[in-house]
């Protein structure tokens, strides 16, 4: 019934004997504890799983553990470096894009993987990117600027 | 939600794959994207005891050009769909398309091959593939693959004309003719971004300026994607002015059973065949040169 998968989370290697069935939400979150993925709807609707698997942002909540093995996933976790925040945790402080706070893990790695494929992104295309996230409280107007915050520093 | 247990298998090549279904028959399903199947795994709705991964195998994932036309492998994603220069080239329908399915985390895992054997009523690629006038392969462990034209393919609420055994392998288009003109036109659910309906056009104007070719496919409306097959016959032939746009646009929905479900009565969903189709058709036109 196990399945021996190993997966580089946030850079560090981790081996887990998982069940098939294992989500790679219930994986991150359960099994090693990285609670800063969030699940919200659970249909892939919402996009609050949104994790990056390979390079591509994925919804975690679709994703069987079990495909990840021998690949890279990084998590909101990952992001910051040497105890300072990445610049898109930055740009939702300072132009306050939350407010339950809910939302943003998702929001930040769906707008990690935009700039990756677009650094100087639109707001067209900022609002494109995050089409599958849902804010149910602030709206989208901060977080479309924290985005915007996040480019210009990342230049 | 967590799905029923089942075994797992990660094949890399297709001969693997197709050992593993013909192993397994219907106790299996192919994972490709997995954006329909682990959904419908975690409702329960599909408790299969063996999934078999066919993101592992690499021959299934390619963009080609052939002959103007284009061979899409079947794990190729709507992302490196909307994103291929290839696509936007020969078939900018698929590309403009497979833009609008879901959102950009959807589109990194699903497949063309996914959505084309899930045959879900409310897809976006089935309605294109139509009007592209594809065809479909398969293989199975037996070699007894097969090129499936488009028309015979979708058949009944997601049903396809897939074989027990069969695993469809790619999706080949043929080269658009000389002054054509493509459009896909939807009218999505908010949250799922599924077409409530859904028109593609792909529409071949001769010297004169009148049509010359037409293919036109339905999603969403009814329980498969089917082709206008009326609102064709009203254009073709015709200088496509707004008077017999309208007039064809306005038999889109003629033979289609709409569906009536929580996001659209049926007559909700005939009226918006009728207005995506004279969007898409309007659209299609203008493009051709």
């Amino acid at each position: 019934m196990g399945h021996n998968i190993t997966v580089t989370v946030n850079g560090t290697k981790h081996t887990s004997d998982v069940e098939p069935r294992l989500l790679l939400a219930h994986y991150l979150r359960d099994v090693l504890t990285l609670t800063g993925t969030h699940i919200g709807c659970d249909t892939s609707q919402c996009g609050t799983c949104t994790v990056m698997l390979n390079g591509m942002a994925v919804k975690s909540c679709t994703v069987l553990a079990v495909q990840a093995n021998g690949g890279e996933v990084t998590t909101l976790e990952g992001l910051a470096k040497d105890g300072k925040m990445h610049p898109l945790q930055d740009g939702f402080w300072e132009k306050h894009g939350l407010q339950c706070g809910f939302c943003t893990p998702g929001m930040i790695m769906v707008s990690y993987g935009l700039l990756r494929r677009n650094p100087k992104p639109t707001e067209e295309e900022i609002r494109h990117a995050i089409a599958g996230n849902f804010c149910r409280c602030t709206g989208y107007h901060n977080i479309v600027k924290a985005v915007q915050y996040a480019a210009s520093k990342l230049k | 939600m967590i799905p029923a247990a089942f075994e797992y298998y990660a094949p890399t090549t297709v001969a693997e794959a197709a050992k593993l279904l013909a192993k397994h028959g219907d106790d299996a399903k192919l994972l490709a994207g997995g954006h329909s199947l682990i959904p419908l795994m975690k409702l329960r709705l599909a408790q299969p005891k063996a999934v078999i991964d066919l993101r592992g195998v690499s021959e299934l994932s390619y963009i080609k050009e052939a002959s103007g036309g284009l061979s899409i492998g079947a794990t190729t994603t709507y992302y490196q769909i909307t994103s291929s220069r290839a696509v936007a080239k020969a078939a900018p329908v698929l590309a403009e398309a497979a833009g609008m399915v879901a959102d950009v985390q959807v589109r990194n895992m699903g497949t063309i091959g996914g959505s084309l054997s899930h045959a879900d009523p409310a897809g976006d690629l089935p309605a294109v593939v139509l009007a592209l006038n594809a065809s479909i392969s398969t293989a199975t462990s037996a070699g007894k693959g097969r090129t499936v034209p488009i028309d015979s393919w979708f058949v009944g609420l997601l049903t396809t004309s897939i074989k027990p055994g069969e695993i469809v392998t790619g999706v080949s288009i043929p080269a658009l003719a000389h002054m054509t003109g493509t459009a896909y036109e939807k009218f999505a659910n908010k949250a799922s971004r599924y077409a409530i309906v859904g028109v593609a056009a792909v529409i071949t104007l001769d010297t004169s300026g009148a049509c010359k070719d037409v293919r036109i496919g339905v999603t969403g409306a009814g329980p498969h994607a089917v082709r206008a097959a009326k609102t064709e016959a009203a254009l073709k032939g015709k200088k496509l002015d707004e008077a017999t746009i309208q007039k064809a646009a306005g038999a889109a929905a003629d033979g289609i059973d709409c569906l009536s479900d929580v996001h659209a009565s049926a007559e909700y969903r005939t009226h918006l065949t009728k207005v995506c189709a004279m969007r898409a058709i309007q659209k299609a036109a203008s493009r051709a040169k």
